[in-house]
């Protein structure tokens, strides 16, 4: 099973594609919703991807009140 | 009206399938102008149908197929009114689209939805009047409802029974939680996944087969297949508006329309 660091690291790299911002402005800690300028439908957009990514399905109520690529990755982990 | 162009929706007949765009900003959120309009559309069905031998319903905005009811509308209009007229105000509205969703349920043609993106509420619940789901890759689906106090309204309890197996729907439906499109097929709701942005490509391929079809087959065929639970669509308007006058509701709405954070309010 990857470690969360390396699911962080797929999460990052996975949103930096999708919305066109640069890997390396990227950082655990970003506010993902400042750091990719994104909107609530956006962020639905980016968790499909993370879901079909990582083959998982994770609950959007587990997001609420989630905004940074940590916490999402720890999310994320506890479902693989 | 072999084609109209209105605010909310327009529609053409493209290769014999009526094809029903939803294109009102920001999600097709349905409120009295598109309701009017599916009113309009409902209306010209029977013309339609004499040359048409199915009806896809799509959106034109990239956001999704819907995002369901117009919680924005329904809150300040009854903000507007005093609380026995708004619940007058809301029967009638719920009569009206349970009218539409029923009378697209009923049609002798083939209906498909082809969704993508937001695919929630009132808007899922259009789909599901359809007798063929098709949606692409990045298609969510979701019925919200519970979070705010209320339940579907459109008539998504009945039709999700009657397509779904109980267990699955009460899963939804109690936890009000979103689902990718891979889960929707594997409970059985979407029967085909298109790539991203191909959904409509492939609803016009199914319904070009469909079309190869005596119709009256496929009209008997439907009608056998797929009942109308009319005692409980009826019974589901009710419960809605039993539920819709409580204070803890119109707490749930002006949260939902006030928040200005980067996440809806939906507990």
């Amino acid at each position: 099973m990857p470690t969360t660091e390396n699911t962080l690291d797929e999460i990052l790299t996975l949103a930096a594609a999708h919305f066109k911002v640069p890997r390396e402005k990227l950082t655990p800690d970003d506010d993902f919703f400042k750091a990719l300028g994104i909107d609530s439908l956006q962020a639905l957009d980016l968790l499909t991807r993370l879901e079909h990514h990582f083959r998982i399905e994770l609950p959007d109520y587990e997001l609420q009140g989630v905004s940074d690529f940590r916490t999402l990755a720890q999310r994320i982990q506890s479902r693989l | 009206m072999s084609d109209y162009k209105g605010k909310a929706l327009s529609w053409q007949i493209v290769n014999g399938a009526v094809e029903l765009a939803l294109h009102r900003e920001p999600c097709n959120e349905i409120g009295s102008l598109a309701l009017e309009e599916l009113e309009r559309f409902v209306r010209a069905l029977p013309e339609l149908a004499k040359t048409a031998h199915a009806v896809i319903i799509h959106s034109t905005l990239a956001a999704g197929f819907s995002a369901g009811a117009d919680l924005r509308e329904l809150y300040h209009r009854s903000q507007a009114m005093q609380k026995a007229e708004a619940a007058r105000g809301v029967r009638e509205f719920l009569e009206r689209i349970h009218a539409v969703m029923n009378a697209i349920d009923a049609l002798p043609l083939t209906t498909i939805a082809a969704v993508h993106g937001v695919t929630f509420g009132g808007g899922f619940e259009l789909a599901l009047v359809c007798d063929i789901i098709i949606a692409d890759r990045m298609a969510r689906f979701c019925f919200p409802e519970l979070r705010l106090g209320l339940i579907p309204g459109f008539g998504g309890i009945p039709r999700l029974k009657r397509d779904l197996g109980n267990a699955v729907v009460r899963d939804l439906l109690l936890t009000g939680r979103s689902f990718n499109v891979m889960k929707a097929q594997q409970i059985g709701l979407v029967s085909q996944i298109a790539a991203e942005g191909e959904s409509l490509r492939v609803a016009r391929a199914t319904a070009s087969q469909v079309g190869k079809f005596d119709r009256a087959t496929t009209a008997a065929a439907k009608a056998f297949l797929k009942p109308i639970p009319y005692d409980e669509l009826k019974r589901e308007i009710d419960i809605f508006c039993d539920l819709y006058t409580r204070p803890a509701v119109e707490e749930g709405l002006r949260k939902f329309v006030e928040n200005e954070g980067p996440q809806p309010y939906l507990p």
